[in-house]
């Protein structure tokens, strides 16, 4: 049983989130307003129903031979009936609450994943995936579950206190008093035993992350480990984590473990009074035996609640925190939107021109300083230089994952800034080194681009490609499922893939981040007459790091700390003995 | 379970005490209401108040026993789970790490991971409240029912009926439940997968503009899970209304029932108030035991994938001299007409789509791989994607065995060598190897015999040294998780400096250098020569510029040897060797 002590932490604008949330309830108000409704009447029945035996039982205590059997029956007929009612009616708020609440999860997941959709590349680049899929797999989780039996149990729990006090009065307030003992006793025990536990159940779950981080890590890299001999050392290291988790463990649910027998000696103290209590009035002719039944009844039902509504408090609260990390992502700033009179970029030439250009991802750290560029329609661009030089940052700005800070980067004279992004990217194709496959079909992979694309398209790009000898050997082919995190595919054969996608996306204008890396030289020499097709009279950008593969360009950038340290063509460089001279001499060393 | 019981065994004396004493507290806590009854037929109407006192001094004394004996059995459960877990935790993660390569490949590193936290969770818990609900909720039912025959068997019987049809009802729902569940927990998987895959590819998706695509395509995932979870969620919240329904409708027959027998004198008012009273017991019995039937069932599951990686044979054992292969020729490292298959071709259920792929992939054998390495000299291997190259290095350090052929080390049959002495004789870059989430300092000395000298020289040579100065804290500066607050080249050049550091007798970079700068790497190999020329080296590569000054090349080809000679042998006559220079090195040379 999962249990939700893992996130404790408290909201931070509690009211904020609990606002957001209950508009987000806002379209079922209806049906919550309906739910409130039935939970009343379920209540009230439930409620009804140890009067209503207490009553009959009353009527059978008359005594042997005295009992008047139609009264009985007809309190037992309306027991009956006020359960049956009860029950039907806890079923149908359970149903409606459960599809309230789920539906409420669904339209908050789609919030997110289409804010996501959304948001600028750089929010992807700062925020680990791991954490954004937590907002969706686990916050959302937390609201869900919280809404669809928290909203019920507090309803219920209120309606249930209330009306059993008002029923234990009503039978006898003498022995009502005797609640007025333990209540405060069991709200003050759960108060202090939850600032008790709380802190080490949140050591706990810490010291399980620990753990799984721990294990994670060490199996991932198993390998390396065996190959240094270093398992030893690393079971050592483990039986430390191990220990602590246990420890932690041991620490909070020892203690966790006290809570329930203790409830409930509290409650069976107050059953003890009540008895001895209900004896005396008894005696004294205050109370009959009937009114003792009852109220031993209704005092059951009125501890229960009182302890669960402790939990629910605390449940709420992780819920809110939930939220409000939900709604913070919700809050995240967009991606511009397209300028009011924004162009669609149309019949592209392909003439790029970056014109005194500077950036930096954080404000006040410029990764470009000053740079400018001019690519005629169908020329070969490539850009090198060492690692970390700033080679990926160019794409990002040609492709308008970032805007520049100063400067200016245009397509046919247009600012790209007055063009709409879609038609934007639509103009170029991008091949990068981090090759990217979805779940889908091979078919569905490299058609991904050009959603009519027909199966003759389709089977002549990965021709091009020449990946279509290796999906035909697969079992199904062209419809062979593949995945991303499967590991089904090797990273060179998924580079061709993508490479398809490109072939197959007709596009004035190519980029290619490091696009044969992982390809092995043979078949990358294979694809490079299809390599060359495809770059036919498109203005492209090459980044490479095998020189071999740009030597043709029409200019070389040699991009050094940001800045163009050199440009031009292979054979001016070389001449020049700079930079690029060195780098080129370095692979024959 | 057989397989818990030998990490229970041991502790059976304390169980059997702690679930001897959980046994008493519940026995006596169902005495409770029995004197209550008891005091109110009996000792009440004598109308004295000193037995009235001792009556309910005795319910007194009983709850705060039954408190004490609770909490001493919880505890008692809580030490024993955190004792067993803690050793089964250390068991499995020692049989984790030690895993031979296939079966890692079998068992697949995610799976690996969730036995560790998943299932190890699931077992613990069933540990702990085996020994507490697991006594308590069978005493309750039992022990309920037991007592209110002693009071009024002809009552009783009504219980006695509806206790199994309840159980028979409540475990039917739940059965039904849990694959729905499971269906549910599907979904989520593929929203998630949905949301990782949009998130790791945001650039491709932003490019290509198909954000509407992705939304919908989210949508569909989404809208299946929320129906599938509504499904689950409204059939798993029967139960409760449903037996409540049942229970009272028992209470109602009681009291129809009871007024007669009270008429005809054979039972008296207060045995039905008792009867009330155990009513709720026995429906607690009755969830509980639905509890414990789940969790057993989740335990016993998770238990058995547990067993199955700590039970897993070593399936590399370590062969005595005498068995093993006479030595075959001179030479520091042979391999003697070596061939071998990936045998890891057996498949768990739920990784269909992979077996289907991989049923393809894994091919990737050697085939009568023969060649002899002298002590300080150096080979290098080149070939394509899934040629074989990695598995040379797989079978050279022992991580899987060959099919047929022998492989030796230092004039030993590898399988002859103890493990980890054998390993320890290497240094090694994997492809895709780990960076481990500690400092500097530790991912490169990794436990080894290392001085800051040798730290720092290793750092230098590795190319390293330069952008590890640059943080203030230098070799203590840690490494995030999987290193990722360093680059590729980063990666690369700390992996290197760990396989140099302790001067390895052989040291095996693995594509170790693709992240690298032709000039880096080209350093690189100048530092290696300078200060470990004595060192055995093997260098897998992609680039020639790489392997073109070692003493001899292997041109692999689909697990043959198709070219093999010095870097001007192989030019002369292997074609193959010679195209992939051409295409890496240009036209110019």
């Amino acid at each position: 049983m999962a249990r939700r002590d893992s996130i404790m932490s408290k909201p931070k604008d509690t009211r904020g989130a609990l606002r957001r949330l209950l508009r987000e309830l806002g379209q079922f108000r209806l049906l919550i307003a309906l739910v409130a409704a039935m939970c009343l009447c379920s209540n009230v029945l439930a409620l009804l129903g140890p009067s209503l035996a207490g009553q009959a039982i009353q009527e059978a205590a008359a005594g042997p031979g005295q009992v008047n059997f139609e009264r009985v029956t007809a309190y037992a007929l309306r027991m009956l009936l006020t359960y049956l009612g009860s029950s039907l009616l806890t079923i149908l708020i359970h149903m409606t609450m459960v599809n309230v609440s789920k539906r409420v999860a669904r339209r908050m997941r789609q919030q997110v994943f289409d804010k996501l959709m959304r948001l600028p590349v750089g929010y992807f680049d700062r925020h680990q995936a791991g954490d954004i899929i937590s907002r969706v797999s686990y916050d959302i989780d937390v609201i869900s579950t919280c809404m669809a039996t928290d909203v019920v149990s507090i309803l219920t729990s209120t309606v249930t206190v209330a009306g059993s006090l008002v029923m234990m009065l009503s039978i006898s307030p003498p022995l009502s008093a005797v609640a007025l003992v333990t209540v405060p006793l069991s709200i003050g025990y759960t108060a202090h035993m939850r600032k008790q536990t709380q802190p080490r159940f949140v050591k706990r779950s810490r010291s399980y992350g620990a753990m799984n981080g721990f294990v994670e890590e060490m199996l991932s890299g198993q390998k390396t480990i065996l190959a240094y001999a270093h398992e030893e050392a690393v079971d050592e290291r483990f039986a430390g984590v191990n220990q602590d988790a246990a420890q932690a463990y041991y620490d909070a649910d020892s203690l966790g473990v006290t809570i329930g027998p203790t409830m409930g000696f509290i409650n069976n103290i107050g059953l003890s009074l009540i008895a001895l209590l209900g004896s005396i009035l008894y005696m004294n002719g205050l109370i009959n035996i009937g009114a003792i039944s009852s109220f031993v009844l209704y005092s059951r039902r009125f501890s229960g609640p009182i302890n669960e509504i402790a939990n629910i408090i605390n449940e709420l609260f992780s819920a809110l925190a939930a939220a409000e990390r939900v709604f913070g992502l919700l809050d995240e700033e967009e991606e511009l939107t397209d300028r009011e009179k924004a162009q669609t970029l149309a019949d592209v030439r392909g003439d790029v021109a970056l014109d005194h250009v500077a950036f930096g991802y954080e404000p006040g750290r410029r990764i470009i300083h000053d740079l400018s560029l001019k690519a005629d329609a169908g020329r070969l661009i490539a850009i090198v230089g060492p690692t970390g030089a700033g080679k990926t940052t160019i794409i990002n700005l040609l492709m308008r994952f970032y805007d520049v800070d100063e400067g200016a980067v245009t397509v046919d004279g247009h600012d790209v800034r007055d063009l709409t992004r879609r038609s934007l990217r639509g103009a170029y194709a991008m091949v990068l080194q981090d090759t990217w496959v979805f779940r889908g079909t091979i078919f569905e992979n490299i058609a991904y681009g050009k959603e009519d694309a027909t199966m003759e398209e389709v089977v002549a790009a990965a021709k091009a490609a020449h990946i279509h000898p290796f999906i035909m050997r697969l079992p199904e082919g062209y419809q062979t499922v593949i995945s991303e995190d499967g590991g089904n595919i090797s990273k060179g054969q998924k580079q061709l893939l993508t490479i398809a996608r490109a072939m197959l996306y007709r596009s004035p204008m190519l980029i290619l981040d490091e696009a044969t890396s992982n390809v092995d030289t043979g078949t990358e020499r294979a694809i490079q007459k299809a390599m060359r097709e495809l770059m036919w009279g498109k203005t492209c950008f090459v980044i490479a790091h095998r020189l071999s593969t740009i030597q043709n360009a029409d200019r070389i950038l040699v991009v050094s700390d940001g800045d163009v340290a050199e440009q031009g063509t292979h054979a001016e460089l070389m001449a020049k003995k700079g930079m690029y001279y060195r780098l080129y001499q370095a692979q024959f060393e | 379970m057989k397989f818990l019981w030998e990490y229970l065994k041991k502790y059976v004396r304390f169980i059997a005490g702690g679930m001897s004493i959980k046994l008493l507290g519940t026995t006596l806590e169902l005495l409770i209401p029995y004197v209550m009854e008891h005091l109110i037929d009996r000792v009440v109407p004598l109308g004295e108040l000193p037995p009235v006192l001792l009556w309910g001094g005795a319910m007194l004394l009983l709850a705060v026993c039954v408190r004490f004996l609770n909490v001493t059995a919880n505890r008692m459960a809580v030490r024993t789970a955190k004792r067993s877990i803690l050793e089964i935790r250390r068991d499995l993660f020692h049989a984790a790490l030690n895993l031979s390569g296939g079966q890692m490949d079998r068992i697949g590193l995610p799976s690996l991971i969730s036995r560790m936290t998943a299932d190890t969770y699931n077992v613990q818990s069933f540990i702990q409240s085996m020994q507490t609900m697991g006594i308590r909720a069978p005493i309750m039912l039992v022990g309920g029912i037991a007592i209110t025959l002693t009071m009024d068997a002809g009552l009783a019987a009504i219980l006695c009926v509806m206790a199994p049809i309840m159980i028979v009802l409540v475990v039917f729902v739940s059965t039904r439940g849990i694959p729905l569940y499971e269906k549910v927990q599907q979904g989520m998987d593929g929203i998630v997968r949905v949301m990782r895959e949009n998130i790791t590819g945001i650039r491709v998706v932003k490019a290509l503009s198909k954000e509407d695509y992705e939304m919908e395509r989210f949508s569909r995932a989404n809208e299946e899970t929320a129906r599938r979870d509504i499904k689950a969620s409204i059939i798993m919240a029967l139960p409760g209304p449903i037996v409540t329904l049942f229970l009272n409708t028992g209470l109602t027959l009681v009291v129809l029932i009871g007024a007669r027998r009270v008429n005809a004198g054979v039972t008296e008012p207060g045995v039905i108030l008792a009867f009330l009273t155990y009513f709720n017991m026995i429906l607690m019995g009755v969830m509980g035991l639905n509890r414990v039937f789940m969790m057993l069932s989740k335990a016993n599951a998770s238990a058995g994938r547990i067993a199955e990686v700590v039970r897993l044979p070593d399936d590399l054992p370590r062969l005595a001299e005498e068995t093993a292969a006479p030595r075959a020729r001179e030479g520091y490292i042979v391999f003697d007409h070596v061939t071998f298959t990936y045998g890891g071709t057996i498949h768990r259920e739920g990784e269909v789509d992979q077996a289907r792929f991989a049923g393809a992939q894994r091919e990737d054998c050697l085939k009568d791989i023969d060649f002899t390495i002298r002590k300080g000299g150096s080979l290098g291997i080149i070939g394509a994607t899934g040629s074989g190259k990695t598995s040379i290095i797989n079978l050279l350090m022992r991580f899987y065995d060959p099919g047929a052929g022998h492989v030796y080390v230092d004039g030993r049959d590898v399988r002859a060598w103890d493990r980890d002495e054998l390993r320890r004789s290497f240094g090694v870059v994997f492809q895709n190897d780990a960076i481990f989430a500690d400092t500097i300092r530790e991912n490169v000395v990794f436990g080894r015999d290392v001085d800051d000298k040798g730290l720092e020289q290793a750092l230098e040579d590795a190319m390293a040294a330069g952008f590890v100065r640059q943080y203030d804290d230098g070799t203590e500066h840690r490494a995030a998780i999987h290193g990722g607050n360093f680059s590729g080249g980063q990666k690369q050049r700390l992996l290197i400096a760990r396989a140099l550091a302790a001067k390895p007798d052989i040291l095996i970079l693995d594509d170790a250098s693709s992240a690298l700068d032709y000039r880096t790497d080209a350093q690189l190999r100048h530092a290696i020569a300078a200060h470990h020329g004595d060192a055995t080296q093997i260098v897998i590569a992609q680039r020639v510029s790489s392997i073109m000054g070692l003493d001899q090349i292997l041109v692999l080809d689909e697990g043959r040897i198709i070219g093999r000679g010095t870097h001007a042998q192989l030019l002369e006559t292997c074609p193959t060797y010679r195209e992939i220079h051409r295409t890496q090195m240009g036209e110019v040379m």
